[in-house]
């Protein structure tokens, strides 16, 4: 799907397990960074517990109140993102590529599908086969949903981007009706009968996404 | 006058939703200042203003539905 004319270097950031108004902050002073000319950039975490907003998200899909969820210890935060309510939780692994969208045909639907492809190729290096389902963004293993996808845009440098169930405590996608769907969520864990190391499927994410996004590798 | 109109957002994307206003009115803008932020279903997209002047018209309220190439706001340029 990408037309560049020569490979570049991609700058990855493991920020680890970081608290999500944490990794924001880092995610907004790289986009400053990619902007200003800097190397494009993916960084790689994993949030405690926490439901996000999309910015035409339905707070209906927010299946509990604040005062039970804070008694969970799950905040709520609206963001700049597209799509519907989603959770991170420990286990799952966010990414957010600050790519420029400009150098790769400034199509936002041709980067979604991108992203989709590397959640796919990903899963295959685990011998899971993963695909897309018609009309609807992310990834998915059969009828359940294993990748969710939400991105922005600011002059044509694209923030936030995928996660990807890896060892997430599934129950607590109870919470809330991910991105708007009746959907039933799945994890890399719940297929491979235990979990991941998620150091492995960092550095596998990595190569696959410089494969499909043609950086270096 | 200057019209900022909707940008190309990807191949089979003809519409989006203006998500909120980044200027007012009266306002001013350099051209590399976002001026609206646009959402589609998965994404959301920061309208650059592209002109340097004064906001002198929204056309387009939040929340509204907008065609690529819609005019979603005026501005007049400055000379400076």
């Amino acid at each position: 799907m990408v037309d560049v004319q020569e490979k570049t270097y991609c700058r990855v950031r493991d920020l680890g397990l970081i608290a999500y108004e944490r990794a924001q902050d880092d995610q907004k002073r790289h986009v400053d960074d990619v902007l200003a000319g800097g190397p494009q950039t993916i960084l790689l975490c994993e949030h405690p517990a926490v439901i996000t907003l999309g910015r035409l998200s339905d707070e209906r899909h927010i299946l509990f109140s604040q005062k039970y969820l804070e008694e969970r210890g799950v905040p709520v935060h609206c963001v700049d993102r597209g799509g519907d309510v989603t959770l991170h939780a420990p286990g799952q692994l966010v990414v957010y590529p600050i790519l420029r969208l400009a150098e790769r045909g400034k199509d936002l639907h041709a980067y979604l599908r991108g992203l989709e492809q590397v959640a796919i190729d990903l899963l295959a290096r685990f011998d899971i086969v993963a695909d897309r389902f018609s009309g609807k963004t992310g990834v998915w293993i059969g009828p359940q949903k294993v990748a969710s996808i939400g991105i922005g845009v600011r002059r044509w440098v694209s923030y936030h981007g995928l996660a990807i169930n890896v060892n997430t405590e599934l129950g607590l996608f109870d919470l809330i009706k991910p991105c708007g769907l009746a959907v039933s969520m799945t994890s890399v864990a719940r297929h491979k009968k235990g979990n991941i190391d998620m150091g492995r499927v960092k550095q596998e994410f990595v190569d696959c996404f410089n494969r499909r996004f043609c950086f270096d590798v | 006058m200057f019209k900022i109109v909707a940008p190309e957002l990807g191949e089979g994307i003809e519409k989006a939703t203006v998500a909120c206003w980044h200027k007012s009115v009266g306002e001013r803008v350099s051209s590399e200042d976002d001026i609206a932020e646009l959402v589609t279903d998965k994404a959301t997209f920061n309208v650059p203003a592209g002109v340097s002047g004064t906001v002198k018209k929204i056309c387009v309220a939040p929340g509204r539905e907008i065609r690529i190439g819609d005019t979603l706001a005026v501005v007049e340029k400055s000379h400076d």
